[in-house]
Order: C-alpha cells, then sequence, then structure tokens
C-alpha cells in the first residue's frame, strides 16, 4: 500500500488557471455597463491569466469541472464525488446530477447543482499509520512517514478496534490533516487467547465456536481451533479464512 | 478501438445514414424544400440558457460572430421572404453541453411549415416519429404529465411550494433562484424519467415563462404554446406554433438578456435580422428542431451519443 497524497494532486489541477466561463466570454463579447459592445477585445492580459490564484484559501470547483472522483466538501464534510451526470433541458438550466459518498460515515447523498454552482475542493490525503497503543477509548497512530502522532476515538475507529494489534500498519484517510478514519490491511493475523477447547480430528469448517483474540474481540472459528492458535480474519467481513501455521 | 477511429460502429453509422435517407423521403414527399443557411452569423438565438461559442474576428471584419445554437433565425427570415414549407440538416453548436447525451456539436433538423398551428405541427411530429421511429407518440400536457409524477400544478403552486419540492428532491438551491430554475429541475429529475420509457410521447403547452419564440395559447396566458418530444427518457425534438410579434420578441430578448447579466452571463444582441423581418411581418407557421443524434441513438436503443456519432466531442 502506498500513500497516495491526494491533496498534492488537487494543488497541481488548481494552480493551471481555470476561467470562470463568463471571465473568458466577457473578455470577446462584452458587456460593458449594459451595453453590448460586439468589437471586443479577444486578448487576455497577464494579470487575468493569473488570476487570484495564489491568494485563493479555498480551491473551488466549478461544475464544469465536476468528474467522478473529485473530493469535495460539504457543510464541512468531505465527500467523494461518486456519480455525475450531465442533463439539461434544450431550453432550460444544466443540471449537474451527483451522487456523493461522505468520507467520514460512508453514507451516499443524492444532490443536484446547476451551472455556474460550486463546491469547495476538500484537502483529503492518504496515509500509512502505524498502531502504537490504546488507552481507554483513545487510539494512537503514528504516521510512518512523518512520525507525527494521531489521536482517534473509539467512534473513529468503530469496529476496526477488533484487528489492531500493536505495531499494525493501516491506511490512514486524512482531512484538513486530521485523521477521518483507519482501515486494517484487508487480512490479519490473530492469536487465539482462549476458546472451548478443539474436537481433535474434526476439520470441518461449517461448525464454528466463538474464540476470543488477542485484541479482545470474539471471532466465530471452526471448532478444531485451540488456545494459541494464530487464525486469518478478513476484516472486510469479519470472517475466518484459515488457520495460520505457528 | 484506437480513439482516432470512429466511436461509433459500421454498423449503427450504416442505419444512421438510412434514417437520415428516410428522413429526407418524408420531407420530399410533403413538399418541403430543403435550405442551407450560414452557420456563423452576426445574431443569435438570444436564450438564458442557450451558450454560443463566439468566433472572434477583426475589427474590419466585422468584430466577431456566433456560432448557430440553431438555424431558427435564417430559417424565419426565409418565412419572412416567401418560403412555405422549409426543412434544413444542418449542425448546430451549443457551448458547454456536453455529457452522455449532450455534444457541443450536433446534428439538428429544423423545419417550418406557413399556416400550420400547434395541433398541426404537433401532428407532423407525431407522423415523423411514427417514420422513423415506429411508433405514434402519445400527448400529454406538460401540466398534466408535472401533475402526475411532482404531485403540484406547475402552473398555480406557490413559488414556495415548488422550491421546497425542488429542495426535498435534492436541489441545492440559492437566492438567485427563480421559479423556472425550480420547474426545470423537477421537470428534469422526477417528471421526465417518470414518463413511459417504451412510447413516445409529445408533451405541450409549456408555462408561459418558457415560452422561448412560442407564442401563448389564445385562450389561456398561463401557457405557451410549445410542444417537446421525449422517447426512452431523452428529449428529442421541440417545436412552437411561432411567435410572429416583434415587439413581444423585443420584450422577450431583453428579459432574457437581463437573466443572463444577473447570472454572469454575457448578453446576445436583441437586434437581429430576425427582428427586421418580423417588423417586416412573419406569416403564422409552426417550426420544430429535432436532435438528430439523439433521434439515432433513441431509434437504435443505445445509451449514449457516442455510440451513433463517428466523432463525439474527445475525439474532434
Amino acid at each position: 500500500m502506498t500513500g497516495r497524497s491526494i491533496a498534492a494532486e488537487r494543488h497541481g489541477g488548481a494552480s493551471t488557471p481555470v476561467f470562470p466561463d463568463v471571465r473568458g466570454l466577457a473578455t470577446i463579447g462584452a458587456a460593458r455597463g449594459g451595453t453590448f459592445v460586439p468589437l471586443g477585445r479577444t486578448d487576455r492580459t497577464s494579470s487575468e491569466l493569473t488570476w487570484n490564484w495564489e491568494n485563493d484559501t479555498v480551491a473551488v470547483y466549478k461544475t464544469s469541472e465536476f468528474r467522478k472522483g473529485l473530493k469535495v466538501q460539504i457543510d464541512g464534510e468531505p465527500y467523494l464525488m461518486i456519480e455525475m451526470n450531465f442533463v439539461k433541458p434544450g431550453k432550460g438550466n444544466a443540471l449537474y446530477k451527483c451522487k456523493l459518498r461522505n468520507l467520514i460515515r460512508n453514507t451516499v447523498i443524492d444532490r443536484t447543482y446547476k451551472g455556474g454552482d460550486s463546491l469547495e475542493a476538500a484537502d483529503v490525503e492518504e496515509t500509512e499509520a502505524q498502531f502504537l497503543y490504546r488507552q481507554g477509548d483513545t487510539f494512537v497512530f503514528m504516521d510512518s512517514k512523518t512520525f507525527e502522532q494521531y489521536e482517534l476515538s473509539a467512534d473513529q475507529v468503530g469496529d476496526n478496534w477488533k484487528y489492531l494489534k500493536d505495531g499494525m500498519v493501516c491506511n490512514m484517510v486524512l482531512f484538513n490533516g486530521n485523521p477521518i478514519t483507519v482501515t486494517p490491511p484487508n487480512h490479519v493475523i490473530l492469536k487465539v487467547e482462549y476458546c472451548e477447547p478443539g474436537a481433535k480430528g474434526d476439520t470441518a469448517t461449517n461448525v464454528t465456536k466463538p474464540v476470543k483474540v488477542e485484541t479482545g474481540a470474539e471471532f466465530p472459528a471452526p471448532i478444531f481451533i485451540n488456545m494459541g492458535d494464530l487464525i486469518k480474519i478478513d476484516t472486510r467481513t469479519g470472517e475466518y479464512v484459515e488457520r495460520v501455521k505457528n | 478501438m484506437p480513439s482516432f477511429a470512429p466511436s461509433a460502429s459500421w454498423e449503427v453509422l450504416r442505419r444512421r445514414a438510412e434514417l437520415f435517407a428516410s428522413l429526407r423521403r418524408f420531407f420530399d414527399e410533403r413538399g418541403f424544400l430543403e435550405v442551407e443557411t450560414p452557420l456563423l452569423c452576426r445574431d443569435s438565438v438570444v436564450d438564458v440558457h442557450l451558450e454560443p461559442f463566439v468566433v472572434p474576428l477583426l475589427a474590419e471584419e466585422g468584430g466577431l460572430r456566433y456560432l448557430q445554437t440553431s438555424p431558427e433565425f435564417a430559417m424565419k427570415r426565409m418565412l419572412a421572404a416567401g418560403a412555405e414549407a422549409i426543412y434544413q440538416v444542418t449542425r448546430a453548436f451549443r457551448r458547454g453541453e456536453q455529457g452522455r447525451w449532450h455534444n457541443p456539436e450536433f446534428t439538428m433538423v429544423e423545419w417550418y411549415r406557413v399556416g400550420d398551428d400547434l395541433r398541426a405541427g404537433m401532428a407532423h411530429l407525431a407522423e415523423l416519429a411514427d417514420r422513423l421511429l415506429g411508433q405514434v407518440p402519445r400527448e400529454q400536457s406538460y401540466a398534466e404529465a408535472f401533475r402526475e409524477s411532482v404531485g403540484i400544478d406547475p402552473l398555480e403552486a406557490p413559488d414556495e411550494e415548488l422550491s421546497e419540492a425542488a429542495r426535498v428532491r435534492g436541489w441545492n438551491g440559492s437566492s438567485h433562484d427563480e421559479r423556472d430554475d425550480w420547474l426545470d429541475f423537477l421537470f428534469a429529475t422526477v417528471v421526465v424519467p417518470s414518463l413511459r420509457a417504451d412510447v413516445p410521447i409529445l408533451l405541450y403547452h409549456y408555462p408561459a415563462s418558457q415560452a422561448a419564440l412560442a407564442r401563448l395559447a389564445p385562450d389561456d396566458a398561463r401557457v405557451a404554446e410549445r410542444f417537446e418530444l421525449f422517447f426512452r427518457g431523452v428529449e428529442l425534438a421541440n417545436g412552437y406554433h411561432e411567435l410572429t410579434d416583434a415587439n413581444e420578441w423585443r420584450r422577450r430578448a431583453e428579459s432574457a438578456n437581463e437573466r443572463r447579466r444577473k447570472r454572469g452571463r454575457p448578453p446576445i444582441p436583441v437586434e437581429s435580422w430576425l427582428l427586421e423581418a418580423m417588423e417586416q411581418g412573419l406569416p403564422p407557421a409552426s417550426g420544430t428542431a429535432l436532435g438528430f443524434d439523439r433521434l439515432v441513438m433513441t431509434a437504435l436503443g443505445k445509451e449514449s451519443l457516442a455510440e451513433v456519432m463517428a466523432f463525439p466531442w474527445d475525439r474532434a
């Protein structure tokens, strides 16, 4: 897994001056004090070309830039644009029908924007972070590259606490530099701390019993599993995959 | 397929050519004269939501010209100069309109017949749909289709009711919103998707605020004598019982420009060859514009314009 800086992509994109439609056109067929001047100039001055981008604190996506994969901010929360459809009645306003996934709560919303609307870009970045330790309801991680430490609440970690072993490298998503989600590797190997004794010779995997692992979580596992065994769990489903040789 | 090659298959392009031939036969059989009009003109349709490509010229060449968003103005000048029944197959250009069902450069079929009113214009379009799509369209008024799917009367509902209906369906409103913004939104996201997909449908009597270049109904000033053809959820054609009153057009064009200014869009000249023709006298007529690429797309059951055009925008 490689850390991928989405923020860097965004800044790269925004540094190209993207002209608001109106400005581009206004220099050609311009309105001057309400009077139409058909002989407008077609050049752009250098000050217009370097317009404001450096002073702009918030990068903004205009509807004409809307596309799948955009990370935007709505009501202070980061969203991923997972679908974008352009619809326009022949004699009506252009509409941009978007499906957006909330990157914190994973919920999907439908929003429709009209031509000329815009959305703030979200400063979202993915990084790798090592789980250090848990203290009560606080989970402490360290960025593998910057060594910066982050504290996540039990709420933010959600069900993923079940898989977190000291030193485990997880994928972390930062929004405005603060962690919002942490995702363990797809498969983790955990040591069984307690379970009922295994039935010798019974290798059936469809009959299960609860086993308690080193993180304190319980998973259903086949009845032949014993205390001290190492088992592989799929973190996306919470299902037992296989026993791992010690 | 490499990207230099057409995005449509040869089979589709062959069917497209057949539909073209069939369309021309349809008009020829009815005595329509095929005409051609310029693409680069000094004037252009003044509409709040149509953005023409502006082609800059040297001052001594006249400053600038507009790539036509439709051949409407020029064809109506022909009507004012004695044409009786004319049709044209041409390219039309609309800036910023790009998507699955939009290409900034597209093929438009437009026709006019002197003496036709709303009913006659609709009947003619229905015959054409029957010929090219193999089905006679069902007819319904805009207001009825709107009431059926949204549950609100688009002609009578107060603004607050419309804006609230739009908001709960995902409209991201702003203080600049106008009644037509909510109507368009509800129409595009609720009404059109609820139309039966298997039968073409002709909607008529659009709200007066969306009359564009249509005249208002003589017995109900709330609606315009404007009609549209839809098939498989796609808008295929737009027709009018044409406005002939020059003063009324001047007033609508000025108001459209005022709304364009509010939205930060440059105005389009109100003075035009068309206005001159209308002042001279435009005979009563009905006219319709049909998006030919969309017609091919829906006739062949395709999902996007790129499947029925050789070189869509990103390959042009």
